[in-house]
């Protein structure tokens, strides 16, 4: 089949390697039909994420048609399936507390050392990733192997179209999440980093569980101006003050909640993000955390501060001191996806949740090396790629 | 309250625990609650920082999401290990009402070598104890625990295993591929006896089943067979 392999920093290619097959009795073998890439995808791209190796297959944001099941599968062959980017077995503590990402048997027992001295404990399996998450081959592939498919995958109504559900793998249940550890409470006003593709759907799930006010940070024109659309006013931290500009809009008081949905690659000339892409070019390890001190100083005390951005290592001059003077509360983590599937594609039946706006380019999957490209260095008009396996290569009439 | 199997031994039961060679904190929690009033921590003797003389010492705990019985049942049934201990080829039981076991370890080159054991110590549904035979080649002994764990959580698995090596090339192989990481070794082992239990496969990242590593990593016993052959 053809894939998008990871070669090195900045180096992907489509490649022909051997099919998936199914290993264990509760796989399925899913056909792609769409997929897309990630934030996350970038921090792979350039080479933050320990652990990736060249020939790895990327992508964890995807969807197709069920092809083979294990004798344990509960899945039939033609359904159309969503598959959460997590990898979760349903059985152990943690899949039965519904911290699905926290899943304690997904990532396989020699993979799970490195992470386990890394951070404590293991972390759960996650496709086309590091190997810290498993090291499964990923979606942006023509089939995925997929384990304990009788859990994760998520069987989609006919009448809904690729564009409308792939994101429920994984961006759309991201920025819910995001939201929800904001707990926010019907006179709130919310601060959200980031306009890509969490920021903004976490700018959507923060309005309709009633914040009064959403405030989006970005540089991006184009990004802001999805933001305002989506009904938010916004701050371009090249133009202002970000934290004086939070705390006049507020009145003084300062943002209830603060949502960092920009993770370990912060933009910007700040003095200590420039010492962070320093000792990130080095290889040291640090997190660019920039966003995420930002927002801490911004959050007004007693308020709370919720993580979807990814971080993978340590970072320098955090400001502990605010966070615990001002008595923050903290939340974070890979999203449990599946813990929103089911509402969410409830929403998404209704109407009362469009996820396609997103969308700016669709790419065959040929084309997914200059998909990463743009999607990295153009970020203010590529927003979102979506790659089709099937689409025919001249059919890339959005790369004009 | 839980009653002694009839399989336990009257002769050895003046054991304490079972274990003779080793210092006994290295098994822990016994002597730990009763040294509860002169120690000033709770910790499992096996993560004492430091040694056990000539005995190399290995133990972890692990919460298994199922009941205390079928995990018993399971491990006592000690054909099963080889299913989720990678060092194992198999165990053939000599005799079970004795609890004598053979054990087939796997040693690099395709060779394996066998280590006589015998049940030592048996509380049902709670603890099984074993010991390397006299007439055994290498010097073993260990013990897997069962306790309900709070509420929901199933049964805390404990298992340790302690080993002297002695001389003769089988000593030093088994020296050599435990001494790999021995630590390493024993959670591996249980954490593949969870998997096993609470999903009923060992997981696996491999994407077909030519992949390197994708034999030795999936779980069924016909995997395992195939690469012997
Ligand atoms: N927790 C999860 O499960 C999960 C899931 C998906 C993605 N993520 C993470 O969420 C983050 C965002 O993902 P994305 O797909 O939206 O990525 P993206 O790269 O498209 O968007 C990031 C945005 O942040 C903006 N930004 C950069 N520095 C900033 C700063 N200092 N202040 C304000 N904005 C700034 C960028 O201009 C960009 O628009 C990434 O870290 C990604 O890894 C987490
Ligand atoms: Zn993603
Ligand atoms: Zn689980």
């Amino acid at each position: 089949m053809r894939a998008l392999t990871w070669q090195g920093t900045q180096d992907v290619q489509v490649d022909t390697v051997a099919d998936p097959e199914i290993i264990n009795p509760r796989d399925a073998i899913i056909k792609v039909t769409s997929t897309a890439i990630c934030g996350s995808d970038l921090h792979l791209y350039d080479g933050v994420i320990p652990m990736v190796k060249p020939g790895d297959i990327l992508g964890h944001e995807f969807m197709g048609e069920v092809v083979e099941t294990g004798a344990s599968s509960t899945l039939q062959k033609g359904q159309r399936v969503v598959v959460p980017f997590t990898i979760s077995c349903g059985g152990c503590f943690h899949c039965k507390i519904s911290q699905f990402s926290a899943c304690e048997n997904s990532n396989p027992v020699e993979k799970q050392d490195a992470s386990e001295m890394l951070y404590g404990h293991p972390m759960g399996g996650i496709f086309g990733y590091s190997h810290l998450t498993g090291g499964y081959s990923g979606g942006q592939a023509e089939y995925v192997r997929v384990p304990f498919s009788d859990v994760g995958p998520l069987a989609v109504p006919d009448h809904l179209d690729d564009d409308q559900v792939l994101f429920l793998s994984d961006i759309l249940p991201t920025g819910w999440m995001a939201a929800e550890n904001a707990e926010i409470q019907p006179d709130d006003t919310v601060a959200v980093w980031g306009c890509g593709p969490v920021g903004l759907f976490a700018v959507q799930s923060a309005l309709a569980m009633g914040a009064a006010r959403v405030i989006a940070i970005d540089h991006y024109p184009h990004r802001l101006a999805l933001a305002r659309m989506l009904g938010a006013e916004t701050v371009d931290f090249r133009h202002s003050n970000v934290r004086e500009a939070l705390l006049e809009m507020s009145g003084g008081i300062g943002v209830d909640a603060v949502i960092d949905a920009v993770g370990m690659e912060a933009h910007g000339f700040a003095i200590d993000n420039m010492i962070d892409v320093a000792k990130q070019k080095v290889g040291v390890g640090a997190d660019r955390a920039s966003a995420l001190k930002q927002a801490i100083l911004a959050v007004r005390p007693g308020g709370r501060v919720s993580i979807p951005g990814v971080y993978g290592g340590m970072t320098d001059k955090f400001p502990l001191g605010a966070l615990m003077e001002k008595g923050l509360q903290i939340r974070t983590g890979q999203t449990h996806v599946q813990r929103y599937l089911h509402d969410l594609l409830a929403k998404i039946e209704e109407g009362a949740i469009d996820t396609t706006f997103l969308i700016s380019h669709r790419l065959p999957l040929e084309e997914a090396a200059y998909g990463y490209k743009s999607f990295k260095e153009e970020q203010n008009n590529w927003i979102k790629v979506v790659l089709k396996p099937g689409m025919d290569a001249s059919g890339a009439a959005s790369r004009a | 309250m839980h009653r002694q199997s009839r399989r336990s031994w009257p002769k050895l039961a003046a054991l304490g625990i079972g274990l003779v060679a080793i210092p006994a904190v290295a098994f822990g929690v016994a002597s730990s609650r009763r040294r509860a009033d002169i120690r000033s921590d709770n910790a499992p003797g096996f993560t004492a920082r430091r040694s056990f003389g000539s005995f190399d010492v290995v133990g972890r705990s692990v919460t298994i999401r199922k009941p205390r019985d079928e995990l018993f049942r399971f491990w006592r049934d000690f054909s099963n290990l080889p299913e989720f201990m990678e060092n194992l080829d198999k165990v053939v039981p000599d005799d079970t009402e004795s609890g004598r076991n053979t054990w087939f370890i796997r040693a690099p080159a395709g060779k394996t070598f066998a280590v006589e054991t015998r049940v030592v110590r048996e509380i049902d549904n709670e603890l099984i104890a074993w010991r390397s035979t006299p007439e055994s080649e290498i010097e073993t002994e260990g013990r897997v625990t069962f306790e309900d764990a709070p509420g929901e959580r199933g049964t805390r698995v404990g298992l340790i295993i302690a080993y002297k090596p002695v001389g003769g090339v089988a000593g030093k192989m088994l020296a050599k591929l435990l001494r790999r990481s021995p630590e390493l070794q024993a959670r591996h082992d249980l954490k593949r006896f969870k998997m096993l239990l609470e999903t009923g496969e060992i997981s696996t990242s491999a994407r077909c089943r030519t992949d390197h590593g994708a034999t030795q990593q999936a779980s069924s016993h016909t995997d395992r067979n195939e690469e012997q052959a």
